[in-house]
């Protein structure tokens, strides 16, 4: 059992928690990722490490509250226990020879996107963050990005907040302002990552995104994360989860996110049904 | 006496009832029926049956105690070979080995060893769990890799022999493929349960959500203080044929498919793991993994057809696993070679939620030709002869190939083309100092008394090497 030491609301749906994993802390990296079940017949959830005190033994996640899973992870209070833990998984976010980057988060990939962005900093390197959300009250983590960040830009889809528009607006606008990135690292949903692919594709400039796909036992066993880069099948879980941007088959990616999309609709009823029912 | 020419038969599930649950398929001797069976045996002088064990169990004097009804010290015969009984008794292929070499086996049907061993283990542990005697502890620490067969029959024998054993498991559950892999209705997972807590009462730990190669690397393991270390990983990465549409929603692998359905119970209505539940399945390749989908997924509701390039002769499978197969209705679309796997498009309306879904298989008919390397027949497809079945879902059962993370963390472990860890045969004893292996992890996919064979020959040579320090 895992306990959880810290819980904190970001924003409606987005919440962090601080497990006491001390394995997992001592060894987890940006980039990283745990597998968690909430309760003894809970779901498997992959989560990218958000990141972690080695002192104090604790691992950070930050989540979304999207599916049945999540509800009931989100139920689950600050001193209460979680059933498994288990990490850290993938690889960690080449950071080698990159002196000057470009971090482009999007909604809660900007959880995922943090420690990338504070690790390039520790390293020296100068950090340019691009954080974007669908409007202002669900922005999380100004305040931790403008820490490790050498130059800031918040967008929200409605103007409701910093700038109005895509992240791949100020990032083109950098890149044609002279900006010499040595590697952009786009974290997000999988339509963003894309037109950020996109968007750097004409300048040639290195990029890296983070994949996300459905998973199971996280270690290369199940093969369900399976992806295609380069033509080539590649598993997420250990081949991963950063990926050559220009490489990823984005489209192939993103149908098969929604393979059990009925059944998670159906979890998430459930789920909430229960809610109400405790309500009442 | 006349001795009866024919083994007694186990009663199964019938297969129009089976299909529809999951169950346990065969339900096991009853006393009179086990004690009838054991007085089949001739106990020869021989004994041909016990070379035939990976495990080599005492055979003949576990069947004597049977039948003189000392149902628990034929247990403990068994026991003291073997870590698993109850999980043997179901798994092993006994027809190619204990069974094959019997005596009686030559005029009439051999002993039914597998199904006598079952009933000693299933009857020991119906009855309450005795605390076995705890031999003294010799100070040494082993750590085991892995808690599948081959781990688990390592850390049973060391344990047993004073050795303070800790088993790193990376799932959430003990068992390995025991539990994410070989489904209910064969082996049920209570049985897989009460086997381990044996185990623990050996004084064994079992440490679950440690991935050896990401939470610890095995260097740390004897910075921890462990005198040795034995990988029993098992295999890796699932095989894909590298045919257009392999990445189709409706398409798993076998390991994916088998995982969902077992270790995360999504048979269940209340699981929380989805599986889909398809209307026609095309599972490829002719193993007992294939064996295994495809009864799962008819237990799950579909008509099921396997596709293998061979004919049923070459096809790999066990026989009682195929003969259960096809009395519970899959149907065997032999000598078919998959081609490409179609999926669902609108080109009107690329947001049409049924985009990517599998449609269907299509095959291309063989014949057999010459032999090759190993002696099997090779397929040779028929030009022009390609086909489509319509199915919906779609599940690859070609094998593994061994998983990387502990051969990329370990620096002198030595793997052959592969991926396999290479091991001295006679003892597991790797490139690498006070490291052992042994199971699927350097065999590449074999079966479970295989693999229990190799953490068995391991433990004998860590203790060899461990007492031998000590003097």
């Amino acid at each position: 059992m895992y306990k959880i030491v810290n819980k904190k609301v970001l924003n409606p749906t987005v919440t962090l928690m601080d497990v006491y994993a001390p394995l997992v802390a001592k060894k987890a990296q940006a980039g990283q990722f745990i597998i968690l079940r909430a309760d003894d017949d809970g779901e498997r959830i992959p989560l990218t490490v958000a990141g972690c005190d080695r002192e104090k033994g604790t691992v950070q996640i930050i989540f979304q509250v999207v599916g049945g899973a999540t509800m009931l992870l989100n139920r689950k209070e600050e001193g209460e226990y979680i059933s498994d833990f288990v990490g850290p998984l993938g690889c960690p976010t080449r950071t080698d020879g990159i002196k000057k980057v470009c971090i482009v988060g999007g909604g809660v990939g900007c959880a995922i996107a943090l420690p990338v962005a504070r690790k390039f900093k520790e390293l020296g390197a100068t950090v340019h963050s691009v954080i974007g959300f669908r409007n202002r009250d669900l922005l999380i983590l100004e305040e931790e990005f403008a820490a490790c960040s050498d130059k800031l830009t918040v967008m929200t889809d409605d103007g409701s907040y910093g700038r109005q528009g895509v992240v791949t607006l100020p990032l083109k606008e950098a890149i044609e302002g002279g900006e010499n990135y040595d590697e952009v690292i786009a974290i997000g949903p999988l339509p963003m990552m894309k037109f950020v692919v996109a968007t750097t594709r004409p300048y040639n400039i290195p990029t890296t995104v983070s994949m996300n796909p459905i998973m199971i036992d996280g270690t290369g066993m199940c093969g369900g994360c399976r992806l295609t880069v380069g033509g080539k099948t590649r598993f997420a879980c250990v081949d991963g989860p950063d990926f050559n941007g220009f490489e990823v088959d984005f489209d192939e990616a993103m149908a098969r996110s929604s393979m059990y999309a009925e059944f998670e609709r159906a979890e998430r009823e459930k789920a909430c049904n229960l809610f109400k029912k405790e309500a009442e | 006496m006349a001795v009866s020419p024919r083994k007694h038969e186990m009663p199964v599930q019938d297969p129009s009832e089976r299909v529809r649950n999951f169950g346990e398929v065969a339900l096991g001797y009853t006393e009179e029926t086990a004690v009838a069976e054991a007085q089949r045996c001739l106990n020869c002088k021989n004994k041909p049956c016990v070379a035939g064990c990976p495990v080599n169990i005492a055979i003949p004097d576990f069947i004597s105690r049977i039948k003189a009804g000392d149902f628990e010290g034929a247990y403990d015969v068994i026991n003291s070979s073997s870590s698993l009984p109850a999980v043997c008794g179901r798994v092993c292929p006994q027809e190619t080995q204990c069974e094959s070499k019997c005596t009686l086996g030559i005029k009439f049907e051999p002993v039914g060893i597998g199904r006598l061993e079952r009933f000693v283990a299933d009857r020991h542990n119906s009855s309450a769990i005795k605390k076995p005697e705890l031999p003294a502890p010799n100070g040494r620490k082993v750590a085991v890799v892995g808690s599948g067969p081959s781990g688990l029959a390592c850390a049973g024998d060391l344990a047993k022999k004073g050795y303070k054993v800790t088993v790193f498991e990376a799932l959430h559950i003990a068992g390995g493929v025991l539990v994410y892999g070989i489904p209910e209705f064969r082996l049920p997972k209570e049985i897989v349960r009460r086997e381990i807590e044996t185990l623990t009462s050996y004084g064994v730990e079992v440490r679950t959500n440690v991935v050896i190669g990401k939470t610890l690397t095995v260097d740390e393991l004897f910075e921890e203080g462990y005198d040795a270390v034995f990988i029993g990983s098992g295999a890796g990465l699932p095989k894909f044929m590298g045919i257009a549409g392999e990445n189709l929603k409706g398409v798993y692998s076998a390991n994916e498919f088998l995982t969902r359905t077992n270790l995360m119970k999504a048979y269940r209505e209340d699981s929380r793991t989805p599986v889909m539940r398809a209307s026609k399945v095309a599972v490829i390749g002719g193993g007992n993994v294939a064996m295994d989908a495809a009864r799962t997924a008819l237990r799950l509701g579909a008509e099921v057809h396997v596709v293998y390039r061979r004919s049923m002769e070459e096809l790999p499978a066990r026989r009682e696993e195929v003969e259960h197969a096809m009395e519970e209705g899959v149907q065997f679309d032999l000598l078919r070679n998959p081609v490409e796997i179609l999926g669902y498009e609108d080109p009107d309306d690329r947001r049409n939620p049924k985009n990517g879904f599998v449609t269907g298989l299509k095959v291309i008919k063989c014949e057999l030709g010459e032999p090759d390397e190993k002696g099997r027949r090779r397929p040779v497809e028929i030009a022009g002869s390609e086909y489509v079945i319509d199915v919906d879902c779609v599940i690859v059962a070609i094998g593994t190939s061994p998983n990387p993370l502990i051969k990329n963390t370990t620096a002198g472990l030595e793997v052959n083309r592969h991926g396999g860890i290479i091991v001295e045969e006679n003892t597991g004893k790797t490139s690498k100092d006070g490291v052992y292996a042994g199971g699927d992890a350097v065999t590449g996919a074999a079966t479970v008394i295989l693999a229990m064979g190799a953490g068995k020959t391991a433990a004998k040579a860590i203790d060899e090497a461990l007492s031998a320090r000590r003097e």
